[in-house]
């Protein structure tokens, strides 16, 4: 049985990354340009559709990053099995940079306190900002979106996924409730 | 679907909650003690592990905190330069605690045995345990009696298996490919541990492997691993798009396998001469240390075909991807007693 509940489907979604684009844009200056930094990995194809945003309101082209957190994650000797890296790739200077931190779901904070310390690994950005597309709430630590796309109510044990063009099919946002243990008669 | 192994922001934090994705099982061993025993797909999944840690090395800040806590012995009962201090390099960069041991200043003189030793050093809380030993199969022997991940960094002839990992690594950056390529391992086959991790990596990634040197450095029978035997250089240098040049183990020797050093180097020497005879990309890898002026030219070791130095700092990356994955969970037997 599948008890998905799609929250946006691929038109909502598309706007969901266009209003986000305006908001992150706004009040930049070509002296100050953004430099995006998806962590992965769905935070990659969603920092890469919103550089492409950019392009088509006219703010020039944004530079894309990829941050993989798995060494800075705070719970490797929790998981079943170390996870395969997939590698940081910033292609531009991080110091005195203007970096949007970009990810697909925001949930407990745990991932973006890892992807902040990755980046300030790599140098002294001028500040960094915190963008999702879905803030899903719980948070465990005190962190914060500027860019948020959509604030979604859900149960603790809720799955929220987001799927994104080139990576998966079509674009969609869904919303899995936890498995119903039958309760004996 | 998702499959990304995220810290996942997405999922409850609960490790094998309703919503954890297990990770692909691509390493699953609690100890690296050999190139023979892994598969092909083990091989190629600490190279790409390797490749992400080599973005590391170019940081200026060359530090994650990934092994922090954890506790890497180095257990040396051979001297070491390069690997040793590689070992070290490495566990410092993913931020664990390492502690060097000698066999020279320890309790050994004092009658202890080597298991003894390494029990006294796992109740220290070590989590992983390097191990360069002159007897062949030492490193085994301790992975059946501790509890810690144990890393084979040279068992006398057998394997040095992290060193094998490093010119699969070389050799795949330099050509793109290791698959359909002419290795050659020239020199002191029989006495090195080199060449033993070379051959088990090489053919498992489709490499075809020519072993030449002096019918008495060359088993015949190594022909029976699948690969070809050879004792003229000028016969396979065409042919070749890597040369591994060995170095001559004058210390593993009885003496008496060749005429003289000068002899050896007439035939076996990889200079500029016999560079030209081979194909113009050839690589050239050296485990080192060199022996200048025996093995190889230093024109030759410090030429554009040479990828020595690439193979010290692939050797960083290797060892941090073997010492993070061997620090994951793992199902492990118990240790024998």
């Amino acid at each position: 049985m599948n008890d998905d509940v799609r929250v946006c489907d691929a038109g909502q979604t598309g706007g969901l990354i266009q209003a986000m684009a305006g908001r992150i844009w706004e009040g930049s200056t070509p002296e100050t340009p953004v430099r995006l930094i998806g962590v992965r990995s769905r935070g990659v194809p969603l920092a890469e559709r919103l550089a492409a945003e950019a392009v088509a309101m006219g703010r020039g082209e944004a530079l894309v990053g990829a941050v993989d957190i798995t060494l800075y994650r705070d719970d490797l000797d929790q998981v079943p099995r170390w996870p395969v890296l997939r590698g940081t790739e910033i292609p531009f200077d991080v110091d005195g940079a203007d970096v949007v931190l970009v990810d697909d779901v925001l949930f407990t904070g745990r991932t973006i306190r890892a992807a902040i310390n990755a980046v300030c690994d790599l140098g002294r950005p001028r500040r960094i900002r915190l963008a999702v597309l879905v803030d899903r709430g719980w948070r465990e630590l005190p962190i914060e979106p500027d860019v948020v796309g959509l604030k979604l109510a859900t149960d603790r044990l809720d799955r929220v996924r987001v799927r994104l063009q080139p990576l998966d099919p079509a674009d969609e946002i869904v919303r899995t409730p936890p498995p119903q243990t039958l309760s004996p008669s | 679907m998702s499959t990304a192994p995220s810290a996942a922001d997405s999922r409850p934090p609960a490790a094998g909650g309703p919503d954890s994705e297990p990770a692909p099982p691509v390493w699953t061993r609690k100890h690296l003690l050999g190139l023979e025993d892994l598969s092909r797909e083990e091989i190629l999944a600490v190279l790409d592990t390797a490749e992400s840690f080599s973005e590391i090395s170019n940081r200026s800040r060359k530090k994650v905190p990934a092994l922090q806590g954890r506790i890497v012995f180095n257990l040396f009962f051979e001297n070491s330069t390069r690997t040793r201090t590689s070992f070290s390099l490495a566990a410092k960069r993913l931020s664990a605690d390492v502690q060097d041991f000698s066999a020279q200043v320890s309790s050994l003189s004092k009658g202890e045995t080597f298991i003894d030793t390494a029990k006294n050093i796992e109740a220290m809380g070590c989590d992983l345990m390097v191990v360069r030993h002159p007897t062949p199969g030492a490193p085994h022997l301790l992975s059946q009696h501790v509890s810690s991940s144990i890393i084979n960094a040279g068992d006398g002839a057998h394997e040095h298996p992290t060193q094998g990992l490093l010119d699969l690594m070389t050799i795949r950056r330099a050509k793109g490919n290791v698959e359909g390529l002419t290795v050659a391992l020239l020199g002191d086959i029989a006495h090195s541990r080199v060449a033993r991790s070379n051959i088990w990596g090489l053919l498992k990634l489709g490499a075809k492997v020519i072993l030449c040197g002096p019918p008495t450095l060359v088993p015949k029978a190594m022909e029976r691993l699948g690969c070809e035997v050879a004792y003229r250089l000028e016969d396979v240098l065409p042919r070749c798009d890597v040369i591994n040049v060995l170095r001559i183990q004058f210390e593993r020797q009885q003496g008496g396998l060749f005429p003289s050093v000068g002899e050896y180097s007439q035939f076996y020497m990889m200079t500029q001469e016999r560079v030209r005879k081979a194909k113009p990309d050839l690589l050239i890898l050296a485990p080192g240390p060199i022996n200048r002026g025996v093995e190889l030219t230093p024109e030759v070791a410090d030429g554009k075909h040479s990828a020595i130095l690439n193979q010290v700092s692939n050797g960083l990356a290797v060892r941090m991807a073997v010492l993070y994955l061997l620090s994951g969970k793992m199902d492990a037997a118990p240790p024998v007693d």
